[in-house]
């Protein structure tokens, strides 16, 4: 029988505000632990949450970038739950009227559903000594934005470029840094399989625990063969809980469904609900940035770019907008240039720098041999390429009278040559252009070198 | 003459003149609290040398300057305890002040104590407390209601000149009613309740008890006004309370809710309120019948929707990061180990009630029936107060009651905030203040005003008028 796997993401971002989502602590990464924490994170009795508009403001713009429909009146609900890096032992989160509905996220191919974006509060970290264990209140209240997709992917390799994609959107629009390594992005997957054709879905399991995008596309190429081989066996697959163990590579049973909690979900009676009004979805609209997808074809048709280097471009938004700047007449040459370096935005180079090389190439003053000089020479020292140009002597020489004198030169001591070309070897040319080349020191024109032998022949 | 028996108005003209200093003041109060609270047992906690130094402190000019006041066991004061009555929060001390503490302290007001009260404010007679029972100051053998039973028995004993408590479904107007003194509950919103350790946060609000109305108008007009660390804060500027207060009542029109004098009503307090009702009418009062229909499903829905907010808000105290903790082999054991041992059993019925309401497949039957039914109640009091000013009734259907006498039926306890906690639900302004006694014993009875949403202005105007027309205010308990 064939089988196709049903996958669906539950991803969390970590919003770039300034403070937490529910006081004024600030949401800094790596402080002391419990450093940055106030009676309200920590849930002292008494203590009132206040939103952060901010988080609200950047939610939305997320939203619009991957076509959600605005919720124009939200709510905030608790979600009960006991555990130790939960300061309330609720987390104020959005139950049935989150801010975001419905939207897509375009894949190379296709694009895949998304369900709803919510905004919450994140919890704090535990870590977990000999003997005890200790809790960090600096992450928790952080402003966290958790993106639901539609069940819409198959594969692992779909599961990779719906968060690469997203990832990118993000990023662009300055919602997140999306550093995983930071716990900024975090993902979990639901997936099941079931035979090709079958309408219904398999009995569904969640992963968690993946700390990289490849690891998720890791986890789905073990998790899927695994179910694959279950049913193939004639076993049942749980709806159950799996942990993802990236060094065994393996995932494993963390709860079942038994253990499923009851988060008791009610209206947050400490906060007013959130009504997006039209001033603010129009401002929102205002900041929305050009999205990854339309930047790439944009690169395509504007400037004449290869789908390959595009893509290579607006991977990272620095380099897109280096490029930019940079592009002049020639923009295939500037990026070629550019992707001849893993990244030019952290080098000395200036923008205008590359298109100056570009441009002294394409008018002929250096040779392109010369100008892979010129570039070293930039990378390393940061000069302009006409500094370097002059520091060198590389100017090449079109002044037709001294290259006409060479050209004379060459004639004259290459009687071989040049009696081949007359009998109708043109490559014997090359060997004349060669000793105009030597005569000159290497900066004579080698174009203008053919034509003029050429003529003089 | 004695100081302690004296009201803010009274002592504010005798500070500035200089009559009196606040030390003078704050020591008088000492010593009264020394002589009858080993009687009463209405404070939990009292730092005599820090009440003197924040005497000797404090600016004259001020609004509150000199008064001494007592806070209820509920409200974050920095540096003092604040156990809401609880074990699971001994030896717990405020890191902050709750914003109405804050706008006391600017005000030069003097934090004398914290005062006792049931549970984390459940209960009506503060014998829920795990710290003991306050006794009320005209029959040591009764309650003084609750939950804020500590500040009115205070109050009412003379213990201090005015105090806070906390209401949620009564617990500052019933008693008040059975001690005998003026208690307010603002309108939902007026005052922030940030720092107020939460019982039910749609329904809770911080509001005082004095010994008249002028001093709840005055007291009111410190802690009221807009927040920012409360969003439930109604950004509003706040009105001068005192302004209109001797406007009288002419022309204004009482409503009397027909539902409200029901079988259950104890004979004598019905009396006193139709007296007061005629008092007023005499005063210029047109009376009107109103229908509030909804009444009957008050208290059920109240103990829905607080118990359901009361088991998240209770959550927070599982003695990881303060209070008491129980250790136990885990994590899980650790939690029910400390709230097992924390909390009394007033509180663990609450909890357990409102986790069951907000239970999955009893959501919609429960919460969400309650809450639907919590605005067909708003309903009421809004096309009630189309034919009326202010709504009057008994505060509560009887007078105090024995120590013990219904402890051990919840039920009957919760039937004794009957005529409160419908305010609360949909949100307006009530407030309770003395109109007459019993005779055999004689035990105090409180009328209930009820006002529109932020119109304390009227509420205080009315509760004026009726004070200043009879002296039921003026007699004390023999102490």
């Amino acid at each position: 029988m064939n089988y196709e796997a049903v996958i669906g993401l539950e991803v969390h971002v970590q919003l770039k505000t300034q403070s937490k989502l529910f006081c004024g602590c600030a949401t800094e990464f790596g402080a002391e632990p419990n450093t940055r924490v106030c009676p309200i994170c920590l849930g002292y009795p008494g203590v009132l949450p206040v939103m952060n508009a901010e988080a609200v403001r950047k939610t939305i713009l997320s939203g619009l970038m991957i076509g959600c429909k605005i919720t124009r009146f939200s709510k905030w609900d608790r979600k009960n739950y006991f555990y130790p890096d939960m300061p309330k032992n609720y987390q104020i989160s959005q139950y049935d009227l989150p801010l975001c509905l419905g939207g897509a996220v375009q894949i190379p191919g296709k694009k895949l559903g998304v369900t709803r974006i919510h905004l919450e509060e994140d919890v704090a970290k535990s870590f977990h000594f000999d003997t005890t264990s200790g809790v960090d209140f600096n992450r928790a209240g952080t402003p966290l934005m958790e993106i639901v997709s539609e069940p819409d992917m198959r594969s692992s390799e779909d599961a990779f470029a719906y968060l690469t994609a997203l990832k990118e959107i993000l990023i662009t629009g300055g919602v997140s840094d999306c550093d995983m390594e930071k716990g900024q992005l975090r993902c979990d997957c639901n997936v099941s399989v079931r035979s090709v054709g079958q309408a219904k879905f398999g009995e569904k399991v969640e992963i968690k625990n993946m700390n990289s995008i490849s690891g998720v596309k890791r986890a789905l190429e073990y998790e899927i063969p695994r179910q694959i081989a279950a049913l193939g066996r004639g076993e049942k697959v749980f709806q159950e809980t799996r942990r993802w163990d990236d060094e065994a590579g393996k995932t494993s049973v963390m709860r079942t469904k038994e253990y499923a909690h009851d988060y008791r979900y009610f209206p947050e009676p400490d906060l007013m609900p959130v009504t997006v009004s039209d001033a603010l979805l129009a401002e929102i609209q205002q900041l929305l940035p050009e999205l990854p997808e339309a930047k790439r074809q944009r690169f395509v048709q504007q400037y004449g770019l290869p789908e390959y280097d595009a893509g290579v471009l607006v991977a990272n938004a620095a380099l897109a907008i280096f490029f930019e700047k940079a592009a002049g007449k020639n923009p295939k040459a500037v990026a070629n240039w550019m992707m001849g370096v893993s990244d030019i935005t952290a080098t000395p180079i200036q923008p205008v720098q590359i298109g100056e090389l570009v441009a002294v190439i394409d008018a002929g003053q250096i040779s392109g041999k010369q100008g892979k000089d010129v570039f070293a020479e930039m990378l390393a020292a940061g000069k302009s390429p006409a500094t370097i140009i002059k520091e060198k002597g590389l100017a090449q020489v079109s002044d037709t009278r001294a290259i006409e004198g060479f050209c004379d030169q060459a004639i004259a001591g290459n009687p071989k040559s040049v009696a081949d070309f007359k009998a109708g070897n043109k490559a014997a040319l090359n060997a004349l252009v060669g000793q105009v080349m030597k005569l000159s020191k290497g900066k004579a024109n080698p174009q203008l070198v053919s034509a003029i032998l050429a003529r003089k022949l | 003459m004695s100081l302690h028996t004296l009201t803010i108005s009274e002592l504010r003209a005798k500070l500035q003149h200089g009559e009196v200093s606040a030390r003078q003041l704050t020591q008088a109060l000492l010593d009264r609290i020394q002589t009858v609270d080993g009687k009463l047992k209405a404070y939990l906690w009292l730092n005599p040398d820090d009440a003197l130094r924040q005497a000797d402190a404090t600016d004259l000019t001020k609004p509150l300057g000199g008064i001494p006041i007592a806070i209820k066991d509920v409200l974050n004061v920095t540096g003092q305890p604040c156990t809401c009555a609880s074990k699971i929060l001994q030896g717990h001390t405020s890191v902050y002040d709750a914003t109405a503490i804050r706008k006391l302290r600017e005000a030069g007001a003097i934090l004398l104590g914290r005062t006792n009260m049931d549970e984390f404010a459940m209960g009506s007679s503060t014998e829920n407390s795990s710290w003991g029972v306050t006794r009320n100051p005209w029959d040591l053998e009764r309650i003084p209601g609750g939950s804020s039973g500590g500040s009115a028995a205070a109050v009412a004993g003379h213990e201090a000149i005015a105090a806070l408590g906390s209401d949620t479904g009564g617990s500052i107007r019933q008693p008040a009613a059975l001690t005998s003194c003026v208690g307010l509950k603002p309108t939902y919103g007026l005052v922030s309740r940030y720092g107020l350790v939460a019982f039910a946060s749609s329904l809770d609000q911080i509001g005082p008890f004095t010994k008249t109305v002028e001093d709840a108008a005055l007291l009111l007009g410190v802690i009221a006004g807009h927040d920012s660390l409360d969003s439930t804060s109604v950004p509003a500027p706040v009105p001068d309370y005192l302004e209109k207060l001797r406007a009288g009542v002419k022309g204004l029109r009482i409503g009397l809710p027909k539902e409200y004098f029901i079988a259950g009503t104890d004979r004598e307090v019905e009396a006193a309120v139709r007296a007061a009702i005629r008092q007023l009418e005499s005063l210029g009062a047109e009376v009107v019948e109103i229908s509030l229909p909804h009444t009957d499903y008050a208290v059920a829905v109240y103990y829905l929707i607080a118990t359901a907010e009361a088991s998240a808000n209770l959550a927070r105290f599982d003695g990881v990061r303060y209070g008491a903790r129980v250790r136990g082999a885990d994590v899980l054991e650790t939690y029910s180990k400390t709230r097992g041992a924390g909390f009394g059993p007033e509180v663990k019925r609450r909890i357990i009630l409102g986790t069951y309401a907000l239970s999955a497949g009893y959501y919609d039957a429960y919460y969400l029936r309650a809450q639907k039914v919590r605005t067909l109640i708003r309903r009421d009091f809004e096309q009630a107060f189309q034919k009326c000013d202010v709504i009057v009734t008994p505060t509560s259907p009887t007078p105090a009651f024995k120590i013990g006498e219904k402890a051990n039926d919840p039920l009957q306890m919760y039937l004794s905030d009957i005529f409160t906690i419908s305010v609360n639900l949909a949100g307006n302004c009530g407030l309770s203040l003395p109109c007459g006694f019993t005779s055999q014993p004689k035990l105090p009875i409180g009328l209930q005003l009820i006002g529109k949403a932020f119109d304390e202005p009227t509420l205080l105007r009315v509760a004026h008028a009726y004070e200043q027309s009879t002296s039921w205010h003026k007699e004390r308990p023999a102490l």
